[in-house]
Order: structure tokens, then sequence, then C-alpha cells
């Protein structure tokens, strides 16, 4: 096993400001940013805040921009690093920082309580759903999400743009109306609920101009862009008509 | 003394894993004002970790399965110490739960004609895991997060506020529960009042109070080296219930999960789920033996294959062979795994090989363990669709748990207090069947939500009051770490994170897979020093979003839990489950029927108690229920004169 000291900054401080500092830490053979982020804490700043949980990159909590790329601390193996190279650490950019690595992620519970829930079909009881693994995939890939928000942070809509917030659900929300619209047994349809019209009128699909960059950042490998907001906008694009879903399905079909 | 916020709700839940969810969402449908708190944010509990799915008789891949055999699967896992009523509610309802799911939006993987897929799993007679490919507790929070944002969305539409009925206060952490004293003796005295915890972000100290409390925390994992579970598993709604009055039951049953990954060193103790061998992953050994066929003990000798032929015909025709020995329960494959370790035909990296790379086309390996492809690709740089995986046993659950009334979720000796999920004990006996856990979440979860609903309306007129006394000596406790560079103790401040560390080295090396008495005595007197070094521990830098201070708070839940688990494991003087002595090898009949109690010794007390022989934990032993006859009616004669005293037989 070889050991080395690797440079890192990491961003301090609070809503009233703060800035990098630096820290020269030993790194071991397989860990990744969270282990070291951890022995900081541990040997020399014990009052480092952070986020994690699982350290498996299944629950989505320990969401940071390592050299300026949003990303999991726990699934970014220190050995993608030279080790010369001085590794920096910030808060997700997009939202207001609390202290230190922690952001005030309250954006992304706003819009979730804006997206109209699932709604069970009339006449069904519990334990007489029927649906084929064909029919159900499609939303499954969606349902992978581990609701880490790199999406929502790296998507330009709303990171340079704070008053888009409003109007605007983002990538994660956005997916979760496919979602439900692609459910075989939503019944919102029955309710009166167009999911594709109103991700367009009060989700701000509009906004999303299919620049892929939450696909990039998905940790999850979902296919955002592709599978979910594509899809979304043409089913929207009967009602209105919006240039880029025509660009996008070019896209598409040039590189199938 | 600072000014503590104090709101009014009638039931508070502690956790928002699967079984808190659950509870809140009945406790809400049923009317009671609820609040939610919970360590992370909202949807990122230790659930979201379990990967297999959830056990449930649905009897849709195996038409002969039903609730009567699943409860005999779960008392054989348990080696018949499980609460058998627990057992029984699980069987009969775990059903229901899983299709009320759908209803809520989940989407469990189909079969061809388009039910609730069902997988095999270690211990469970026929395929019973409802699942989503190995992200199934994802599935399961989510699905009961979405939930309850709907349940919001109806609340604001009437009342134009979402939070009016329910309300998740996260990043919170409660560090007392607090008593009603409206009326000191009487009827009222040991009422559950409410609790006192601090917001992470702000470090601001707040009070719910509540005439019930539902406990459900989760597990105790992280005093323990090697483990598969998170920073928040620090045995938190144990010592509540315990410095609340309530006794733990069964404390020294910890499951050590046979297959957490062993390489590298930063991702040691990483589940790799059971799914692997339910879908047909083998465990080989240095010599490229399949083991499992030495270590089938007695009481399983005639459901498991003998021969690899017959354990691998077994997939497409189970009924006319057996099944594989790697889907034993898991107590007896962590052991078996163990002891090809200790005898050196282990791996490289001192576990053993897994491997589902010679038995499933890599394309089906993707589809089927997606998680676990990305987990090893990504951390340990392995195809598992090439080559096989090294894994060893971790740290996974602990059975025991919080006493409760079988029915009702109620914490035994403290009114008004309730516990579902894995802080609970009882429900899987000295070992959890995997899949067992889930539904156990969502059958007590909702159990807990019915009855503490339930409670708290009958005492709507006669609401708890909490003094400023007790709100103030939690204050101060919670203050402590900020002050112990200053006060007098003797010695210098501590490190919290070293301390954790000792701590869970100790319990790893003396209370783990394989137990001695000296040993145990030694963990007791460490756990000792440790508890006198804790008192000291000191944080740098404010209140605001500090892990350090965090940390040195918790240290005292691990500390009461660990010490529960060292006590009890040195007492039961025999080999059950997830409790392995050395020194007493064989499981024994006379131990079958009872139960060590733990209980807080000096329930006024400090805390401080530093003699080891005596520590803080006293333990009593009671004799368990004998099971209903028509339940053990299930169960052929010859079986269960293996498990049950001859006196419990012709009873």
């Amino acid at each position: 096993m070889s050991s080395y000291e690797a440079r890192f900054q990491v961003w301090r401080g609070d809503a009233s400001g703060g800035g990098l500092a630096d820290f020269t830490v030993e790194v071991n053979d397989g860990e990744v940013v969270l282990d070291i982020v951890h022995r900081l804490q541990a040997t020399q700043a014990p009052d480092l805040a952070v986020r994690w949980n699982c350290k498996a990159g299944k629950c989505g909590s320990c969401s940071a921009e390592i050299n300026g790329r949003p990303r999991l601390m726990c699934m970014t193996r220190m050995s993608v690093f030279d080790r010369d190279e001085t590794v920096s650490i910030t808060p997700l950019r997009a939202f207001p920082v609390v202290r230190d690595l922690v952001t005030d992620v309250g954006y992304n519970y706003r819009k979730a309580r804006e997206v109209p829930a699932f709604v069970p079909p009339a006449g069904l009881a519990p334990g007489e759903y029927r649906m084929s693994q064909e029919d159900v995939e499609r939303s499954q890939e969606f349902r992978k999400c581990i609701e880490c928000f790199l999406c929502q942070d790296v998507c330009h809509v709303v990171r340079d743009h704070e008053e888009n917030k409003r109007a605007y659900a983002g990538p994660r929300f956005l997916m979760r109306i496919a979602e439900l619209d692609m459910h075989p047994l939503d019944a919102a349809a029955e309710k009166g609920l167009d999911r594709g019209r109103a991700a367009q009128d009060e989700h701000g699909l509009g906004y999303c101009n299919i620049t892929k960059c939450c696909t990039e950042v998905c940790p999850e490998g979902i296919r955002i862009t592709d599978n979910a907001l594509i899809p979304l906008k043409e089913r929207a694009v009967d009602r209105k008509y919006d240039p880029l879903v025509w660009l996008g399905s070019r896209i598409r079909r040039r590189s199938s | 003394m600072s000014v503590v916020d104090r709101q009014e709700w009638d039931v508070v839940v502690v956790g928002a894993g699967g079984a808190g969810l659950r509870a809140a969402i009945e406790a809400r449908e049923r009317g009671a004002r609820t609040a939610v708190i919970c360590k992370s944010l909202f949807g990122k509990a230790h659930t979201v970790m379990a990967e297999g799915g959830i056990a449930a008789a649905m009897a849709n891949a195996n038409e002969h399965d039903s609730w009567q055999v699943h409860f005999r699967d779960t008392m054989r896992g348990g080696k018949f110490l499980n609460q058998w009523r627990m057992a029984e509610l699980h069987a009969r309802e775990a059903p229901d739960r899983v299709w009320e799911l759908e209803t809520w939006g989940a989407l469990f993987d189909r079969t061809k004609d388009g039910r609730i897929s069902q997988r095999n799993f270690g211990g469970h007679e026929y395929p019973r895991l409802a699942h989503v490919g190995d992200r199934t507790g994802l599935e399961l929070i989510r699905t009961l997060q979405q939930k309850i944002v709907s349940l919001q969305q109806e609340d604001a539409e009437r009342t134009g506020d979402h939070e009016a009925r329910l309300k998740v206060f996260q990043e919170c952490t409660v560090t007392r529960i607090l008593k009603d004293t409206a009326s000191e003796g009487g009827s009222a005295a040991g009422r559950v009042g409410g609790v006192f915890g601090y917001e992470r972000e702000t470090g601001r100290f707040f009070v719910l109070e509540a005439p019930a409390v539902v406990v459900a925390t989760g597990g105790i994992g992280k005093s323990f080296k090697v483990t598969s579970n998170s920073w928040e598993y620090t045995g938190d709604g144990h010592a509540l219930a315990l410095l609340a009055g309530a006794p733990l039951l069964n404390m020294e049953f910890v499951q050590f999960h046979p297959t957490g990954m062993v390489w590298p060193p930063s991702v040691k103790g990483i589940l790799v789920t059971e799914s692997v061998r339910g879908d047909g992953g083998v465990l080989r050994n240095s010599e490229n033996k399949r083991f499992m066929f030495d270590y089938v003990p007695d009481v399983f000798k005639e459901k498991y294959a003998e021969s690899e032929e017959e354990a691998d015909r077994w997939y497409d025709d189970p009924e006319h062979n057996r099944r594989p020995p790697e889907l034993l329960p898991r107590d007896e494959v962590a052991r078996a795994i163990n002891a090809e370790v200790k005898e050196g035909r282990g791996s490289p990296h001192g576990g053993v090989f897994l491997d589902v790379s010679t038995r499933m086309p890599a394309e089906v390996v993707r589809r089927r363990l997606p998680s676990m492809y990305h987990q090893f690709k990504e951390l340990a740089d392995v195809d598992i669709t090439a080559e096989a995986m090294e894994v060893g046993p971790t740290c996974h659950y602990v059975m025991g748990g919080i006493a409760v009334e079988s029915d009702t979720a109620a914490a035994r000796g403290v009114p008004g207090l309730f516990a579902a999920g894995e802080v609970a004990g009882g429900m899987h006996g000295s070992n959890r069947l995997g899949g067992n856990s889930l539904s156990d979440l969502l059958v007590f979860g909702r159990r807990a939500g019915w009855h503490a609903a339930q409670y708290a309306r009958g005492l709507a007129d006669r609401r708890p009051r909490v003094d400023d006394a007790q709100v103030n000596t939690a204050s101060a406790e919670a203050l402590r770490p900020f002050s112990a560079r200053t006060e007098g103790e003797a010695g210098p401040p501590e490190n919290p994170y070293t301390l954790h560390q000792e701590l869970q080295q100790t319990m790893n090396d003396l209370v783990g897979i394989i137990r001695r008495e000296g040993e145990m005595e030694q963990a007791l007197h460490r756990l000792a020093e440790l508890r006198v070094r804790a008192r000291r521990a000191g944080v740098e830098g404010h209140r605001q979003f500090n892990p350090g201070w965090h940390l040195a708070l918790d240290l005292r839940n691990m500390l009461l839990v660990s010490e529960c688990v060292a006590r009890a494991a040195l007492e039961r003087t025999e080999s059950r489950g997830g409790h392995t002595r050395e020194d007493h090898p064989a499981m024994d009949r006379g131990w079958r029927n009872v139960n060590l109690l733990c209980a807080l010794a000096d329930p006024g007390g400090t805390l401080a108690g530093t003699d080891p022989a005596r520590g803080q934990i006293r333990l009593t032993r009671e004799t368990t229920e004998p099971v209903r006859p028509d339940l053990l009616a299930l169960f052929e004669k010859e079986e269960l004169v293996k498990y049950l005293a001859e006196e419990e037989l012709y009873e």
C-alpha cells in the first residue's frame, strides 16, 4: 500500500463569507474524496461541516464541487487526480451556503411540493395492479434518482440566475413529472390534469435548452435529457411550438 | 439559561426511515398532528441502503407461499427466540403493506403476468422478496417520502399551510425524551411529555411537546469498526428509551452480514447485497471450493442441497431439489466465511470469493445487480461480470432493541412511548432474515403510528406539561462539550473522533462476530474507561453545523448501547443466531425461552458511573410467553425438538 501527502483547498465559511483553506493531508490506496474530508475532521478541522450518509453512492448527501465539477465526494476516487495536483472542494454553487460544504437545498424541497402526486386509478384495489416490466422500465429509470441535486446545481438556467428559480423546477423535478406521466397506471388525466402541459406552463420546461449538463453529472447515469426532458417537450408540443424539441429530436436521430 | 422554542404536536416521530415515515403517514391519516424529526435531509435515511427487497408472502412467484410459511421461515431464522406474535403479525400483514405502496406510486419489478416479481433470499422457502433491481430501499423511501408530500399537498389545499398537520423537522437531533410533569405521582407519572433536541444547522435547541413519541431511529452499527451502517446509526433511539426508563431486549444479538466489501480499506464493510446469492452467486475459498456445503448445521440439514449439482438444479426446479447452502440464514454464512479465512483459505484481502461472473451472462448481471456492478467498478476497480468479488462479514443490523408490546408497538414501562423498525426488539429473535427488515418497517411502522395517534387522542384534554427544570438539564447536557476545556475534570480534553475510533475498535475486536468471556470482560473495562474520557470530550468552534459537537453528543448513546451488547453477550452462555460464543459453541434449549432485559442501573444518576463491574446497565432475565399452540402446530414435531426444551414441548 502506498500513501502520499496531498494538497487540498477546502472552502470554509458561512452565509456572511469565507474562502479557500489550505490543507496537506495523507491519502491511502483506494480512498475517495470523502475519506479525505473525514481525515481532515478527525485530525485538523473537527468542526468542518459536511453532509454525508451512506458512503456508497446511494443516498445523494455528499454532493459538492470538486475542482469546480459537481460530484459525489464518496464516489470520487483520489486516483483520478495527479498526486501533485491541488484538489479543491467547494460547496454547490447554485444553493446558498450554510456553513463550509453544507448548502441550503430547500429550493429542491419546495419544488418537490409543487409537483402533483401520483393519482391512483379508480376501480383498482391494492394488489390488483397489473403492469408489464417493459412499461414500468421507463419510469423506473427516473426513480433511480438519489436526489443528490447535482443536476439542479449544474443546470445553467438557475446556476447563475437566481431569478429563474421561482418559475423553473429544474431537471430533477421535470424528470419527476415525466416519471409520473409515463407511469402506466397514473390517472392524472382522468382528474383533468395534463402533466405534459403543466410541465410547460407551470414548471418552466421551456427554459431547458437541452444542453445535457444534467445528464453529464448524474451519478446514477440517468439519461435525464434524452429520456425524460425531450419526450416531455414532445408531449407538450402539440399545444405549443417549441423549436428546441424539433432540434432535440434531430440530434437524437442522428446519434442513434 | 437560554429560552428554548416550544411547539405542541399530537405525535412526534423520531427518525425518518421506512418505519418513521410509515408511522407518520398512519398517525396523520388517523387525525393526529404529526411531527417527524430526522438527523439527515428528508429522504436520505439509512433505509435507502437496503438493496434486496421486501419479504411478503404474496405468492406471485410460487403459489404455495402463504403467511404461515413466511412465519415459519422467520421463526427458524430467529432460532425460535422471536416474539412470536410479532412474527405472526408481520407475516400476515406484509402483503397488504407492499400492495399499498403501489397505490402510492411505487414501481416494483414485474412478473410475466404483470404482478410484483419476487426473488429468492436466504432462509426464505419460496421466492418472496418484492424488489426493484438492487435498490429496493430507495424505492421504499422515495415512495413514503412522496406519499408524505402528497398528504402535505392535501393539507395545503385545505389550510393553506403544507405543514399544518404533518411536518418534517430535517437535520435535527433528539437528545432526550421528556416526561409529563403535569401531575407528579398519580396516573400521569412517568408518561411521555415530548422531546428535546437541537437543529444541526443552527445549533438552536427546541422542545416538541407531545403525549405520544414514536422512536424509529434504526440501529447501532456505528459502534463497530467494520460496518455497513452510516454515521446516523449511533443507537440514539435505544439510548433515548433507556434514559426514559424503557428496557432493551436481547441486545446481544447483532447481525454480521456475511458479505461486505473487504477492499480497498476505505470501503471495507460496505454491503454486497444478498441478492447476489439469491440470483445464483456462489461462495468459494482460495482453493476454489464451494465451502458452504461443509457448514450446514443440523437444524437445517434436511432443507439444503448436499451437492453442487442438486443446488444448481434448484434454481430451475425448486420442487424436486433442495436450496443451495449459500442461501442459509446470514448468521450461518457469516460464521462459515469467518472460519474459512481463519483457517487460511481466504482471499488476498482477507475475505472469500463471491462469484456471479461464471454463473450468468454479463448483461444479466448488469440488469439484475446494477448497483453492485456500479459499486465494485467505481470503488474497487473490479468488474463483477468478469471476476469474483472479495467479501467478508460486516456489522449490519441489531436484532435487540426496545422491548415492545407486539400488537401496539408500545414500549414497555413508559406510557406514550412507541418503537418500530430496527430500534424495536423481538420481531427477529436471534437473527433476522434478509428482506424481513423492510417489511418489518412497514408493518410495525404503521402499527406504531396507529396506536400512537389513538393514545394521543385519548389524552387530548389532558395534554402533557414539561417543566423548565427538565429542559434546563437537557440543555446543560447538550452544551457540556463546549466547556470540557474549562471544567475541573481530571485530565485533558479528549478528541471525540479519537474516542469514537477507540470504541469501534473495542467492539469490533472484543464483542464481534465470535465472542469469548475474557474478551467481553476486557471490553467492559475499556468501555468504562472510555466513558470517563468521554465526559471530557471537547469541541472547537461554535454551535452552527458542527460535526465535532454532534459526535461528542452521540458518544453517550454509543457507549450506553455498547455496554448493553457486551453485558448481555457475556451473560448468555450459548450460541444462537447473531450471538456466537467460542466458549459455549452450542445452542442450548434451556436458553430458548429466556429474554435478557437491559435497564439503566441508576435511572436518576449522571451516567458518570466508573465502576466497570457495575457499569451503567442492569440485566434481568425473563421467561418468554409460550408460543400459541396453533402456531406451533405449523411445525413438524421432529423440528421442534431441536429448538424447544422438553417441558415446552409437552405443555
